[in-house]
């Protein structure tokens, strides 16, 4: 596998508890520099709460967290809020579609440049040459992340007013304003058809390629899973019941065996 | 229609009934005698059979508009009246420069008193653009905003008092003041979900209030403080109708003073910021915008304006007393908010005009205010929840053609 | 006399506090059930209240007498009460089910004043004499300097009607059908119950609870106006949230260590601030302990 130097995300034993309920059991999992890693495992595995876990959203209950982002130390990130760990670099999508629904599209985008950018209230009342060009720059980029995502021409239309695969591309621009170097996605092809998802899987290796973000993804659909992968981690029951390259979990009979009876979600 | 006349009678009926203790009885407790108005019973029914046809048609309205909304005009909502004429240059533009003569005219055609109410009109404008950044645009429901209006108010009523400090000093300290509170009270609630933080701003409020009564020793009491300084110009002497008119013109910066700041904001980072807040507060952390600071400063900002403000009502009044000061007042900035569509600086302004200055010259309207304020939040909430003017998304331009690198 | 005076201030803090947890049972069963923290249940107190004087000032002047009027006035009272709740929820609320969380708070504080307002201007602004409803005890007489005899009716009907509503909510039929839409409203659908109707009794229940503390609250105190019900739904709301909102033990015992702790604070600290006090209550709950006393801690769902 990859050297420990390149490593951007390591999490150790994470362990999550809802009340008697252990969602996240012990899982140890990383995620290297360029690389594509899916998590998959049926439905309640815990691969949302592993996210949330990781994004701050839930302080685990158990385990280390170890973001390193490139070119600064390393740290442990449990329990640290949310937008700090965005600002960190790492940035997520939500698999229950979390957009500023009554904001224009061009609008959620230039959210994520919030922590890019540090206008202040007095700033931005007196427009200083600093902040029209803040301002500026956020535009051109937001723009251009959608021009990316294939949303150019629906900037000025309402976010609820996308069809359901735009809002799924949406969250993909909007986290990856926030200038990641590591890529959480949640379900980016769910509810897509299959057109949607064939143009899914190439901006997802796009991203990989163009911007050198590394890439951690939950996914239903075992086809794209299994198209852009580097690695694969499987969970079941909040426990990591295999890991390794896409031929290699094919033939796992242990992954098999999880997911008999689910096949129709392959 | 036979449904419709089935449904209004089976309406008339209930409200009868549920009106009738309170409508027809009236009891004197003290000379055990019962008055019976009958009379308003024809009344309750008449309107009952009315309004529940109208509210049946309404409801269907707006089922049918919502069922359609979603698919055919998925990107071009339908525009009210009001928006049509807010989006046509050629018919704003006139109105807006009538607007303004009136406004600019009103001392030299109305006497001093008119011109008075005027002013607490202004000051209700600026105190809803204020909340509309809370309410409007951050979508914190704050019930206590009277609170930050009444510590303005007091500032300077205090500072006046005991140090003979006058209005020009206190009127940025009183906004200041405000503002301190302001990230004060909104430290504790921060991580409070929407609807316990509207129960702890209302508590807030009510605090605040019951403490003016109380702290006899520093506030005065009920009594209140009196011989409260009018604005002045480099010591000139003014007389009282003099004094008005300019208060007046000063209001009138002040509110045009609030327009081009709010508007500014609103449309820069920590706007946008603000209403993802409003929008989602989970996604708005995870995407990388720091919660506290946001929320604390949709907080002070949205107080300094009723500091701010709190000034210019102990000014035009010369006296203030904690009475000034309670739920209502809360109530009708909320009204306005809700009224003229949160998010709207337009339409704050056209409905804090509306809703002060009409039970201020109807007279007949002004027993029945508060009642048709509350109406007039339900029915908003159920018919027109964007507000009369809904808050129409800035627009960023076409894009760049090509990605330019900055070079400065 | 130091350990009487405790006396007297522990029951009148119990008297005060069943009647918080009367009023707060209607808080929490309406918000566990859709969320929403119904403003105007205090305006529907005070009309219960209001109805009882009425009717029982009509029934005065005709010549009916005592325990007569106390039934008739408290059931028309309690009809009344329910009959405005039902009617609050279908018109401020029910079409306001799918709207964003604030929509229909702002409709049920829109509400609220609509009600005062309609009470001010249909009745009157003043304070209005309530009725002595609640029968002196003789058997009581030697004690009325810690116990009264309206405190003792208080604390007892309080009881009974909270034994009732557990009795109802855990073995009737309507009472299995609220705890499934509190759980999970969907499923609740799915399985055939008629939610708008479990929705509708939760406010009839609340309201009828609300009303019996209105009439009690109303011969205590010995006069009523417009008004009462706005502190007394803010305090009752707070009775709640320092119970667990929509959990119905918390509430009762939200309200009752509400009510002590408030009769406790105005008897040895200062009685002007003994609102300050309530609310200082439940800020500090809510920043320490949201969940409330007896509430569990959960965590939203992302
Ligand atoms: N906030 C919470 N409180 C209590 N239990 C929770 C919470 N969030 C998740 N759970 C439980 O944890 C388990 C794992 O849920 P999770 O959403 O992580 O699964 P998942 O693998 O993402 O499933 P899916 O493929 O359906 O998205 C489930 O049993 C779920 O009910
Ligand atoms: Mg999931």
């Amino acid at each position: 596998m990859t050297d420990q130097a390149e490593k951007l995300l390591e999490v150790r034993e994470l362990t999550m508890d809802f009340g008697g309920l252990r969602a996240v059991d012990s899982i140890t999992l990383d995620v290297s520099k360029g690389e594509i890693v899916a998590l998959i495992g049926p439905n309640g595995a815990g691969k949302t709460t592993f996210f949330n876990c990781v994004t701050g959203i839930y302080t685990p209950t158990r385990g280390d967290i170890i973001l390193n982002p490139p070119g600064e130390k390393s740290r442990r990130i449990n329990g640290l809020k949310p937008n700090r760990v965005t600002t960190l670099g790492m940035a997520r999508t939500f698999q229950n579609i979390r957009l500023f629904q009554n904001m224009t599209v061009l609008e959620n985008v230039m959210i994520g440049r919030h922590c890019r950018t540090s206008t202040s209230i007095i700033g931005a009342v007196l427009r200083t040459a600093r902040s029209r060009a803040q301002e500026r720059e956020t535009i051109d980029r937001s723009y251009d992340l959608l021009d990316q995502v294939g949303l150019l021409p629906f900037a000025d239309a309402f976010a609820k007013n996308l069809s359901y695969g735009g809002q799924r591309r949406l969250e993909i621009a909007r986290a990856m304003a926030t200038e990641p170097f590591l890529l959480l996605l949640d379900e980016p092809a769910a509810g897509m058809n299959p057109q949607e998802t064939r143009e899914l899987d190439s901006l997802i290796m796009q991203i990989r390629n163009a911007g050198e973000i590394a890439i951690l993804l939950i996914e239903h659909d075992m086809k794209l899973v299994m198209n852009i992968s580097d690695r694969i981690y499987v969970m079941e029951y909040g426990k990591k019941i295999a890991h390794g390259t896409p031929q290699q979990i094919r033939a796992n009979p242990k992954v098999i065996e999880a997911y008999l009876g689910e096949e129709s979600d392959a | 229609m036979l449904s419709y006349l089935k449904s209004s009678l089976v309406a008339t009926v209930w409200f009868v009934f549920l009106s009738f203790p309170f409508m027809v009885v009236k009891v004197n407790t003290l000379k055990n005698s019962v008055e019976w108005r009958w009379l308003n019973l024809l009344w309750v029914a008449i309107g009952a059979f009315f309004l529940s046809a109208l509210w049946r048609w309404a409801m269907e309205r707006r089922h049918r508009g919502g069922a359609s909304g979603e698919s055919a005009h998925a990107d071009t909502p339908k525009l009210t009246l009001g928006e049509r004429i807010l989006n046509d240059r050629k018919i704003y533009r006139p109105l807006l420069a009538v607007l303004t003569a009136v406004i600019l005219l009103f001392p030299f055609v109305f006497d001093s008193y008119q011109v008075s109410i005027m002013l607490l009109a202004l000051i209700f404008v600026v105190l809803g653009l204020g909340l509309n950044i809370t309410v409007g645009l951050a979508g914190l429901l704050d019930l206590g905003y009277v609170a930050f209006f009444a510590v303005g108010a007091y500032s300077y009523g205090l500072l006046s008092f005991y140090y003979d400090v006058g209005f020009w000093t206190a009127l940025p300290i009183g906004g200041l003041v405000g503002a301190l509170f302001g990230i004060l009270l909104g430290f504790p609630i921060l991580r409070l979900r929407g609807d316990y933080l509207a129960i702890v701003t209302l508590g807030f409020g009510l605090i605040a209030k019951i403490v003016l009564e109380n702290w006899e020793e520093v506030t005065n009491g009920a009594k209140g403080i009196a011989n409260i300084g009018r604005p002045g110009l480099f010591g000139l002497q003014m007389d009282i109708a003099t004094t008005t008119i300019y208060t007046y013109y000063l209001m009138i910066v002040l509110v045009l003073f609030t327009i081009f700041v709010t508007n500014r904001i609103k449309d820069s980072r920590i706007g946008r910021a603000w209403m993802a807040l409003r929008e989602d507060e989970i996604a708005c952390v995870a995407m990388g915008v720091d919660m506290a600071r946001t929320k604390l400063s949709a907080y002070a900002f949205g107080a300094f304006w009723a500091g701010l403000v709190g000034v210019i009502f102990a000014a035009r009044n010369t006296y203030i007393n904690p009475n000034s000061f309670t739920f209502m007042e809360s109530a009708i900035v909320l009204s306005i908010v809700v009224l003229g569509g949160m998010g709207s600086i337009v339409g704050v302004i056209i409905a804090a005009l509306v809703l002060i200055l009409l039970p201020e010259y109807l007279r007949a309207f002004a027993d029945y205010r508060m009642l048709i304020f509350g109406a007039v939040m339900v029915l908003m909430m159920i018919f027109r929840p964007q507000g009369l003017i809904s808050n129409v998304r800035k627009t960023y331009g076409p894009r760049r053609s090509a990605p330019e690198v900055n070079r400065d | 006399m130091e350990y009487e005076n405790f006396l007297g201030y522990f029951v009148s803090g119990l008297t005060r506090g069943s009647i918080y947890a009367l009023i707060a049972l209607g808080y929490t069963m309406v918000y566990g059930i859709i969320q929403l923290i119904n403003f105007a249940h205090g305006e529907i107190y005070m009309i219960g209240a209001f109805v009882a004087l009425i009717v029982s000032g009509v029934l005065t002047i005709y010549g009916f007498s005592g325990v007569s009027i106390l039934v008739l006035a408290g059931l028309i009272a309690i009809i009344y009460a329910a009959a405005y709740g039902y009617t609050l929820e279908r018109i401020a609320y029910r079409p306001l089910r799918s709207a964003p969380r604030l929509s229909p708070l702002i409709s049920a504080i829109g509400m609220s004043l609509f009600l005062q307002n309609y009470v001010l201007l249909a009745q009157t602004p003043d304070f209005l004499r309530f009725p002595q409803l609640i029968p002196e005890i003789a058997l009581l007489q030697p004690y009325a300097h810690v116990v009264g005899s309206a405190e003792l009716v208080i604390l007892i009907t309080s009881a009974l009607s909270m034994i009732a509503l557990t009795l109802l909510i855990k073995y009737a039929k309507i009472g299995k059908a609220m705890r499934a839409t509190q759980q999970d409203m969907i499923m609740a659908r799915l399985v055939g119950i008629d939610v708008d109707r479990v929705i509708s009794v939760t406010f009839i229940i609340g309201s009828i609870l609300a009303a019996i503390g209105g009439i009690l609250v109303g011969s205590y105190i010995g006069q009523i106006n417009f008004y009462i019900g706005f502190m007394a739904g803010v305090k009752a709301f707070t009775a709640a949230v320092l119970g667990g909102i929509g959990n119905i033990p918390g509430a009762v015992l939200g309200g009752l260590v509400l009510g002590l702790a408030e009769s406790l604070a105005a008897g040895y600290i200062s009685s002007a601030y003994e609102d300050v006090f309530a609310f200082g209550v439940l800020v500090l709950i809510l920043i320490l302990r949201p969940s409330g006393l007896l509430g569990k801690a959960i965590k939203p769902k992302v």
